[in-house]
């Protein structure tokens, strides 16, 4: 049995609007292990980002608790780092390298010379080594996504927080962006939490998925999808009927596993 | 339904799918050819803008020469005639030294404060509102109407001009920086927070760089703010100091009726403000903003 690395039990979380108190997650509990590809799909609105912003550190629950390896979770910090779906998170007035090298060196986590080197392994293993010495500006969106994951792999976090990373990329550059982080996961097997509202996508990348219902997220169910890495796999369509019926009910079933094929 | 299919399939059959190379490229030369010389030489800025001068030196010139009266307009000759000869004997260079001298404590202690009530505002709601109110009440104060008071407070003399020309800079420093502090994007606010960077060193290494734009652009501002104010109170007061600055130039000159020597000392002005904005702030963009893709 593999080892528990985040526990979240019981959680509700809510955040204001100027005009309303808005519930975004009621009591969610999961429990996320080690190099787990862990993921959160539901419908959208349903909370599933607000609850990894929570777990980022970025808001505390109003009920339950959030664990890290035993610790509770109260401020953001570099042992969860996250990668968002805006290419707005790269620092402009740095280069690729200095982007990557930038939480190593604030956090002091690691000596500089060892820094310099993980940062290079690191560019390289998203293969932008010929863009090291780039500015974000000048990079293609799947680009940036990769270096945004670069920045947070390079600092061996305890778990790397996933909001919808792909979401803003063409449907082409998603899927090859899809097959690197699983080609990454298999060399270096990193504990992941990925959220998204795509089918497919959950079930390629995820090695196990926390369903929620809709607004306000409630935990519907959780699956798992470890032996599923292909589309054409016979089990693929199988499970992505299932969450489709978990997700809206027994209506049309039919109707979502062929909406999940663009995603 | 089966019919639509049947018209669909019949319309595709007289056309058929196909697959070719594509086209050989070669034939339309380099893809990529370098510019000719002259069409380098005419996009270059600092062409163009000389290009600007030339033509408001020969309109300048040619009026005067019309008019012909150096007493209200001299030609832009005798104009830089007198410029050149005040230059060698020293008296223009002596005051635009102690002009800038003035200015260059001014502004770095109005960036200084500014930088340090942005700083104290951004932590807090309650100290955004506090400096942004004081920014509506004083912003659109004119710093020369302080200059009355400031005499009470600090005499004749330099720290008066500073305390004017404190008062131009920082509070347009500080509307600019505090506007940039805001529009940083909320993504890359929680990208610093992550990597566990609070107070000061967020400030640093987080709000500042991503608000450089509209701060550089305050910097600018509050530069050209400040220059103003300062030749203006020169004009106001400058018989007391020492030494006197250009705007003392400029009014000794008028006394004397030598019009010549007041276009000098007005031109003195516009070379050292053609020459901060075109040359350092030009720079500074060029190393920052510009490198950094955040203004074209």
């Amino acid at each position: 049995m593999s080892q528990v690395l985040l526990e979240v039990s019981g959680v509700t979380l809510q955040y204001k609007t100027p005009r309303h108190l808005v519930t975004a997650t009621y009591k969610v509990d999961f429990s996320v292990h080690q190099a787990d590809r862990y993921v959160i799909l539901g419908p959208s609105g349903c909370g599933k980002s607000t609850l990894l912003k929570a777990v980022g550190g970025f808001m505390l629950p109003v009920e339950g608790t959030i664990r890290i390896r035993g610790r509770e979770v109260e401020t953001p910090g570099p042992d969860r780092m996250m990668v968002f779906q805006e290419f707005e998170q790269l620092m402009p007035w740095k280069t690729v390298f200095q982007n990557v090298i930038f939480p190593m060196k604030v956090t002091r986590k690691f000596p500089l010379p060892e820094a310099t080197a993980r940062a290079n392994a690191v560019i390289e293993k998203v293969g932008l080594t010929e863009f090291r010495d780039v500015y974000p500006h000048m990079l293609s969106g799947g680009m940036k996504m990769r270096v945004a994951i670069a920045r947070a792999m390079a600092l061996e976090p305890d778990i790397l927080l996933m909001d919808e990373p792909f979401a803003a990329l063409d449907a082409l550059t998603r899927r090859a962006m899809q097959q690197e982080l699983l080609s990454l996961w298999d060399q270096l097997r990193f504990t992941v939490m990925f959220v998204t509202h795509s089918i497919e996508e959950a079930i390629l990348i995820g090695s196990r998925i926390l369903v929620l219902s809709p607004h306000p997220g409630r935990v519907r169910a959780e699956l798992d999808t470890g032996g599923i890495n292909f589309v054409d796999q016979a089990e693929f369509g199988a499970m992505s009927k299932r969450i489709h019926k978990l997700l809206f009910g027994e209506g049309d079933a039919r109707a979502g596993a062929a909406e999940s094929v663009p995603a | 339904m089966t019919d639509t299919l049947r018209d669909i399939s019949a319309a595709t059959a007289g056309r058929p799918e196909f697959e070719v190379e594509p086209t050989d490229a070669v034939s339309i030369g380099d893809v990529e050819r370098p510019l000719t010389l002259a069409e380098r030489i005419f996009s270059n800025e600092t062409v163009q803008r000389l290009t600007i001068l030339v033509v408001l030196i020969a309109v300048w010139q040619i009026y005067a020469l019309w008019l012909n009266n150096s007493l209200l307009f001299p030609t832009f000759s005798e104009t830089v005639r007198t410029f050149w000869h005040d230059i060698r004997s020293g008296v223009l260079i002596n005051r635009t030294v102690t002009s800038l001298q003035t200015l260059a404590i001014g502004y770095a202690a109005g960036l200084v404060l500014a930088g340090i009530f942005t700083t104290f505002a951004v932590a807090s709601g309650i100290g955004t509102r506090i400096l942004s109110t004081l920014t509506a009440m004083f912003n659109p104060l004119p710093a020369i109407a302080l200059l009355p008071l400031a005499l009470i407070w600090f005499g004749l003399g330099t720290p008066s001009l500073v305390f004017v020309i404190i008062h131009s800079v920082l509070w347009a420093v500080s509307l600019n920086t505090l506007i940039g502090f805001r529009s940083v994007p909320e993504t890359l606010r929680m990208s610093g927070r992550n990597v566990g960077l609070t107070g000061a060193r967020y400030v640093g290494l987080i709000l500042i760089p991503a608000a450089f734009p509209s701060i550089l652009a305050g910097m600018k501002i509050g530069w050209a703010f400040g220059w103003r104010t300062l030749v203006a109170a020169e004009l106001v007061f400058g018989v007391s100091s020492r030494s006197g600055g250009i705007g003392w130039y400029i009014f000794e000159a008028r006394n004397d009726l030598d019009t010549a020597t007041v276009f000098s000392g007005l031109l003195t002005v516009i070379l050292i403000g053609l020459l901060v904005e075109s040359v350092i702030f030009r720079a500074i963009e060029a190393r920052t903003v510009n490198l950094w893709g955040m203004q074209r």
